[in-house]
């Protein structure tokens, strides 16, 4: 196809090494690629959180924001541009240097987990050969960044959000990361584009049969944990501790909290789709021929982002129905149900792998 | 100057620290502070301070006349302020020995019943919020709106009415109030069960409240808690059977109680009463006697020189009407007995090494009103 | 039997949590159809005030300019706060009687709560319960009213 940006791409490439030399060639590229991750950043977190006020207006019977613009599609617009206006407080008897570098650290691991996301066919940042086991280690960092805010705020609830989010992040990436195993080991690889390819027929949800079922619905749980999204909150828990680790913090100080948060989970829902909804691969049919044909001429990012936007879309839907566990609850869910499961499912796998069950 | 390195301190001796919420906090509900002591998450002791919506309700009621009073009674409880003002009519008209017509009564029970329903949806939705559910909160405002409609069109106001006089109520019901109400309980009832399906049975709900707060009969008692706080311990103490005023000895209806005096228990016993409440509705309102809508008292109240106490049963417990008349148009000493206020002071008693976000569940299955605590 | 509970624990937690999303998701979907959202400024065309609705205290004029008030004072002895504060002053009639008459019908809107009482008060029906209630105004001084209009007089008959 002409406008496929695998081609786009490959031409950009072509032309700057044809004409420039190799460094300055890699150079460009590196800005260019720089400049795109913080375009998407932004475009993210604007469509995002518009949709996430959406999604919660219709959920409760509300209209949502309708006021500036078109069906209130530049409400997000106009609140960045309040928060970047807002003065970037410091509050006093802070650690001042770990207080205004939090932020920082929970943006800029949120920006380096999209390196290996593929987001069309041919279109991927860096396919390092171990992208997965990439994504787990780097976006584990996070909780650093998390710590460090709650701890330097020098105040109460901050510190407790931010211990509650320690002990959170720390358990949940057990169970993410087995059933992110479970994939591997039917896929046979931790490549991201080695993965995709094996869904050519079929994606893992499909015929990787009950334990990539099993492995998708923890996935989806533990990744929600991860991003301290409700009902796993418990880092904010706005009704017990006003703000959780974010409490101290305003204008862009926050917002890039806030950022990072919706972003984290585009890039979670980015890896869920891509493991098991086959990434930028078309949805087909067994024989259909006709069908699979008509659903090839869809692009594959749209297929890809269309995915993703399904599971943020589910992530959303807990948030809106969900009341939130208690701090003891969640490591028993973690500890008693999840990670036995996981475990248990792994094996699992393993066998389905091995045995060659799935299609 | 503040020094560069303070940080956060424990008490001395011990791992444990002072953490203030409120008076400003999303889980207080109002203006309540409470001074807690934590050991890590688990709560060590609570310590509510109260003042902070102090208005001296009773001292300004002294200066007022026995028809002027009743309107402050709304500022207390606001959420059961019909129920406020019937206690507080019900008390003058003790001292007065007036007759009230039946046409009078049947109104303010309706009233009181729609009351209670409206402060139940708007504790329901309170209750999932502290809890982290945030939709609920919006569906039992759709509820609770209607009712606000309708009063709106009987009595004038939506949230303090003013709408009980000595004698009787204060105007004749709107032409459109018994459709209305019928088409309420109509709709009330198919989006009753829809509160269950959302939040009752719901897993992560339950496990947070249950065991949670436990309140034994005999605490329930010493500490002089009421309503369905005290019935969920297994308490009986319903006014409207034990002491009963107005049309209740008539009304079938059952006395909500629960034995297992967990938060989940209260929630329940909450739950139950609305549906109760709709029961008692459904009897008044298709025969609403004719009459009068009030009886006929002087301009100038006078109640005769003495002691006079009136119970009632709000949303909350037992709300206390307390007037020493010493003869004249004026109350010499009104004391008004709150139901949050007992209910408040077991909070320290049911939370103790439970956690914080069991603080807020317990706060919630309490149902607590500030100004009706400080008053 | 340890794992037989531990998977119907599993599953009825499940089967809870799906129930709930459905309410959710059924309310999604059918978001056009039901909105408790009113838009306030912009729908004030089509908004209905119930007649009862107490927003502020009025003293209704007819066509001649004339009102229903005697200065009898019921209104701000019943007023628990303070609100109303009557001058009255007296007319001559042509007969040569004096004739007690408002001069000035005072209202501190600022310290009204619409308890109505007032109203129930007044023997001659001269003032009553409008259904404004958009009272904010940027000085506290113009939420002190005066209700009897410039040259109004009191209606022939009303005693």
């Amino acid at each position: 196809m002409m406008f496929s940006l695998e081609n786009i791409t490959n031409s950009i490439h072509e032309w700057l090494y044809a004409n420039l030399n190799a460094t300055l060639a890699l150079i460009i590229e590196f800005a260019i690629i720089g400049v795109l991750v913080i375009g998407l950043f932004a475009a993210l977190g604007l469509v995002l959180i518009m949709m996430e006020r959406k999604v919660s207006s219709w959920m409760q019977l509300r209209l949502g924001p309708n006021r500036v613009g078109p069906g209130g599609m530049f409400q997000t617009v106009a609140d960045t541009i309040k928060l970047i206006v807002k003065e970037g407080m410091t509050p006093d008897r802070v650690d001042k240097l770990l207080f205004n570098l939090a932020p920082f650290i929970v943006m800029v691991i949120a920006m380096v987990v999209m390196a290996p996301i593929m987001f069309a066919k041919g279109f991927q940042i860096w396919d390092i050969n171990i992208g997965v086991l990439f994504v787990l280690a780097v976006s584990s960092i996070s909780v650093i960044g998390i710590l460090i805010a709650g701890w330097a705020s020098n105040n109460k609830y901050s510190l407790l959000g931010a211990m509650r989010s320690g002990a959170q992040i720390v358990s949940y990436e057990l169970s993410a990361g087995l059933s992110v195993l479970a994939i591997v080991v039917l896929s046979g690889g931790l490549r991201m584009s080695t993965i995709i390819d094996a869904q050519q027929t079929g994606w893992w949800l499909f015929k990787g049969h009950i334990p990539a079922i099993i492995a998708f619905v923890i996935f989806i749980i533990a990744v929600t944990a991860e991003t301290n999204r409700a009902p796993f909150d418990l880092a904010e828990a706005e009704s017990e501790l006003t703000g959780g680790f974010h409490t101290e913090y305003s204008g862009m100080k926050f917002a890039l909290f806030f950022l990072a948060e919706y972003v984290n989970i585009f890039v979670v829902c980015a890896i869920g789709a891509t493991l098991f909804l086959g990434g930028w691969m078309p949805f087909h049919i067994g024989n259909w021929q006709a069908f699979n044909h008509v659903m090839d001429y869809i692009p594959s990012s749209i297929w890809f982002f269309g995915k993703t936007f399904l599971l943020i879309f589910i992530i959303m839907w807990f948030r809106w129905t969900f009341p939130r566990l208690r701090i003891d609850q969640l490591l028993q869910l973690e500890w008693k149900y999840l990670l036995p499961i996981s475990m248990f499912n792994l094996l699992l796998a393993t066998v389905v792998a091995i045995a060659g069950w799935h299609f | 100057m503040y020094r560069e390195t303070e940080v956060i301190q424990t008490i001395p001796g011990t791992d444990e620290m002072v953490l203030n919420i409120g008076p400003q906090h999303p889980a207080t509900h109002g203006v309540l502070h409470l001074v807690i002591t934590l050991n890590g998450e688990i709560i060590k002791k609570v310590e509510p301070h109260l003042g902070y919506i102090h208005r001296s309700i009773e001292k300004m009621c002294e200066s007022l006349s026995y028809r002027q009073f009743i309107y402050s009674t709304s500022r207390m409880d606001y959420l059961s302020s019909h129920i406020n003002n019937h206690a507080c009519a019900l008390c003058v008209e003790q001292g007065l020995e007036v007759e009230i017509p039946r046409r009078a009564q049947y109104i303010r029970v309706i009233m009181d019943e729609l009351t209670r329903i409206a402060s139940h949806c708007l504790w329901w939705g309170a209750m999932a919020m502290d809890v982290g559910a945030l939709t609920p909160f919006f569906l039992a405002f759709r509820e609770r709106e209607m009712i606000n409609d309708i009063m709106e069109e009987t009595c004038g106001a939506r949230l303090t009415m003013n709408y009980m006089v000595p004698g009787g109520v204060m105007f004749d019901l709107h032409p459109n109030f018994v459709g209305r109400v019928k088409h309420f309980i109509a709709h009330f009832k198919s989006k009753i069960d829809e509160y269950d399906e959302l939040v009752t049975g719901n897993i992560i709900f339950q496990n947070r409240l249950k065991n949670i707060g436990v309140l034994r009969p005999e605490d329930a008692i010493s500490y002089g808690c009421s309503g369905p706080t005290a019935r969920a311990s297994g308490v009986s103490c319903d006014l409207r059977k034990h002491m009963p005023y107005e049309i209740y000895p008539e009304l079938q209806f059952e006395e909500v109680l629960d034995n297992g005096g967990d938060s989940f228990a209260r929630y329940l016993v909450r739950l139950t009463e609305l549906r109760q409440s709709m029961h008692i509705l459904e009897q008044l309102i298709d025969d609403i006697p004719e009459g009068d809508f009030q009886a006929k008292t002087k301009a100038v109240l006078k109640l005769p020189k003495g002691e006079y106490y009136q119970p009632i049963e709000t949303a909350r417990g037992e709300f206390g009407v307390y007037i020493v008349s010493d003869g004249s148009t004026t109350p010499y000493r009104i004391k008004f007995r709150s139901p949050g206020f007992s209910n408040l002071s077991v909070l320290d008693h049911i939370s103790r090494g439970q956690k914080i976000g069991d603080l807020v569940a317990i706060m919630g299955s309490l149902d607590l009103v500030i100004p009706d605590i400080d008053r | 039997m340890g794992l037989r509970n531990y998977l119907s624990d599993v599953a009825s937690g499940v089967k809870s949590l799906l129930t709930g999303m459905k309410v959710t998701g059924r309310l999604f979907l059918r978001h056009h159809k039901e909105k408790i959202t009113q838009q306030y400024p912009d729908n004030k065309d089509t908004m209905v005030y119930p007649e009862r609705f107490r927003g502020e205290v009025v003293m209704p004029h007819d066509d001649n300019n004339e009102h229903a008030c005697t200065g009898c004072t019921a209104c701000e002895l019943a007023c628990p706060n303070g609100t109303i504060k009557i001058i009255t002053k007296f007319d001559v009639t042509p007969e040569g009687k004096r004739k007690k008459a408002i001069d000035t019908f005072i209202y501190h809107l600022q310290l009204c709560t619409m308890c109505n009482l007032c109203i129930e008060a007044c023997p001659t029906d001269a003032i009553k319960m409008a259904q404004t209630f958009e009272h904010s105004v940027f000085d506290r001084s113009q939420l002190i009213k005066k209700l009897n209009q410039e040259g109004s007089k009191i209606r022939e008959g009303v005693e």
